[in-house]
């Protein structure tokens, strides 16, 4: 599949004899797939690089793009691809971004600059060079959603400190092994920061409590006690409640209340403040 | 039947701690789509959730289909959990509350059983375990 010594080498005498064509047309056929999301300008600086690099790693004998000769190349092409799945480009923009060369050879083929044989076996080194910048793109993309995943396991488990000795945990989601461990530190943690007493896990935005995440709860719990702390589970949902007792799950002496505002009320009264209701002044 | 609700069986392959979300985000789905009430839908999801786990930790991982069956009066929703691993060689103690060979509550299995209507498992050591769960709408 590889190119031949003389193909690279005609293939390379090609793009330098043409240079200033195939660049302009090359630019010209991605900015249409593009829309304008990149400027002309940039987009040419773009195109023009991989075409320098092509140039060169054809110097020491471009026959494929995972010879020894190509690394410039294949640095060249993954940055390109890079950027653009970072600009939010699709896969097909940034393979059609590479593909845009073999319109450009055609249109040099019809205009008798080079052989329709020759343009085949180009084309063969374009695909791979294509697949090697989808391979790139997804790469990159993995990579963001990994990081994603990250930030939003951090974001999805705050603790806050909602009254003097009371610090709230309020679950949303899905209480996997791994966001019930960093649920575990942080809720330890801060009871250790702020001193409190009292720590209030706030389960009503998890969808389905099942064997693992209350199991994952209970030690939660647990292990606050261990430091001290006294732990009560809110937001208890009446569907919530039958599905636990269907299961058998037992919260043994775990104070459990329907509502935040019961767990809070409940510690409260624990810590002798009375929450009474003020009657409202008239106004004169 | 509610236009643009597709009640097809479906399948789901249970291969990671991922595969167990989508079973129970597509048992959802279903759920609602036969009308399920809040609280059958939930327990039929956290039965899901058990077996799926079971499926995932104990059997290697299999598959979940799930489909909507009509005994003529009343819709409800029917989950085959299949896996070709190990199989439960005593199932009568599988059942038994609190007994786990895994460290969990040991609770999965007997609680999946007592959260659904049908309840029905194969299984033979050596050649995997077949779990069919089924909850009727009321």
């Amino acid at each position: 599949m590889a190119l031949t010594a003389e193909e690279s080498g005609r293939l390379v005498g090609l793009l330098a004899a043409h240079a200033e064509r195939v660049v302009q047309r090359w630019a010209d056929i991605v900015a249409a797939s593009l829309h304008g999301r990149l400027s002309q300008a940039e987009l040419r600086l773009q195109v023009q690089e991989l075409h320098r690099s092509m140039i060169d790693a054809g110097a020491e004998g471009l026959t494929d793009i995972q010879s020894e000769g190509a690394g410039e190349l294949r640095a060249a092409l993954a940055e390109l691809s890079r950027g653009w799945a970072r600009q939010g480009f699709s896969a097909t923009e940034t393979a059609v971004g590479l593909y845009a060369l073999k319109d450009v050879l055609v249109e040099l083929a019809e205009a008798g600059e080079v052989e329709l044989r020759d343009v085949v076996a180009f084309g063969g080194l374009i695909d791979r060079m294509g697949l090697f910048t989808f391979e790139t793109y997804v790469h990159t993309r993995e990579g963001l959603i990994a990081d994603q995943a990250e930030q939003l396991l951090e974001l999805s488990t705050p603790v806050v400190k909602i009254w003097d000795g009371v610090v709230a945990v309020p679950l949303v989601g899905t209480l996997d092994s791994a966001r019930a461990q960093v649920v575990m530190e942080r809720l330890l943690q801060t009871l250790v920061d702020t001193g409190s007493p009292h720590a209030i896990i706030d389960i009503t935005g998890v969808p389905a409590v099942d064997t693992q995440v209350a199991q994952h709860i209970l030690k939660t719990v647990v292990a606050a006690r261990l430091m001290g702390a006294d732990c009560i589970i809110s937001g208890i949902r009446p569907q919530i409640a039958q599905t636990i007792v269907a299961l058998g799950i037992e919260f043994g002496d775990i104070a459990t209340k329907a509502s935040l505002a019961d767990a809070l009320r409940h510690v409260l009264r624990l810590t002798g403040v009375e929450a009474a209701r003020r009657q409202p002044r008239r106004e004169a | 039947m509610t236009a643009g609700v597709d009640l097809s069986p479906k399948a789901q392959a249970i291969g990671s701690d991922e595969d167990v979300v989508r079973v129970r985000q597509l048992v959802r789905t279903v759920a609602v789509a036969v009308k399920l009430s809040l609280v059958d839908q939930t327990k039929l999801v956290t039965a899901a959730s058990e077996l799926a786990r079971n499926t995932l930790i104990y059997g290697g991982g299999g598959s979940a289909e799930v489909t909507v069956v009509d005994d003529g009066r009343r819709r409800g929703v029917r989950i085959v959990f299949a896996d070709s691993g190990p199989g439960i060689p005593d199932l009568d103690l599988a059942l038994t509350d609190g007994y786990t060979t895994g460290g969990g509550l040991g609770l999965g299995l007997s609680g999946a059983r007592r959260l659904v209507d049908e309840f029905d498992v194969e299984t033979a050591a050596g050649n995997g375990t077949r779990v069919t769960v089924t909850k009727w709408s009321r």
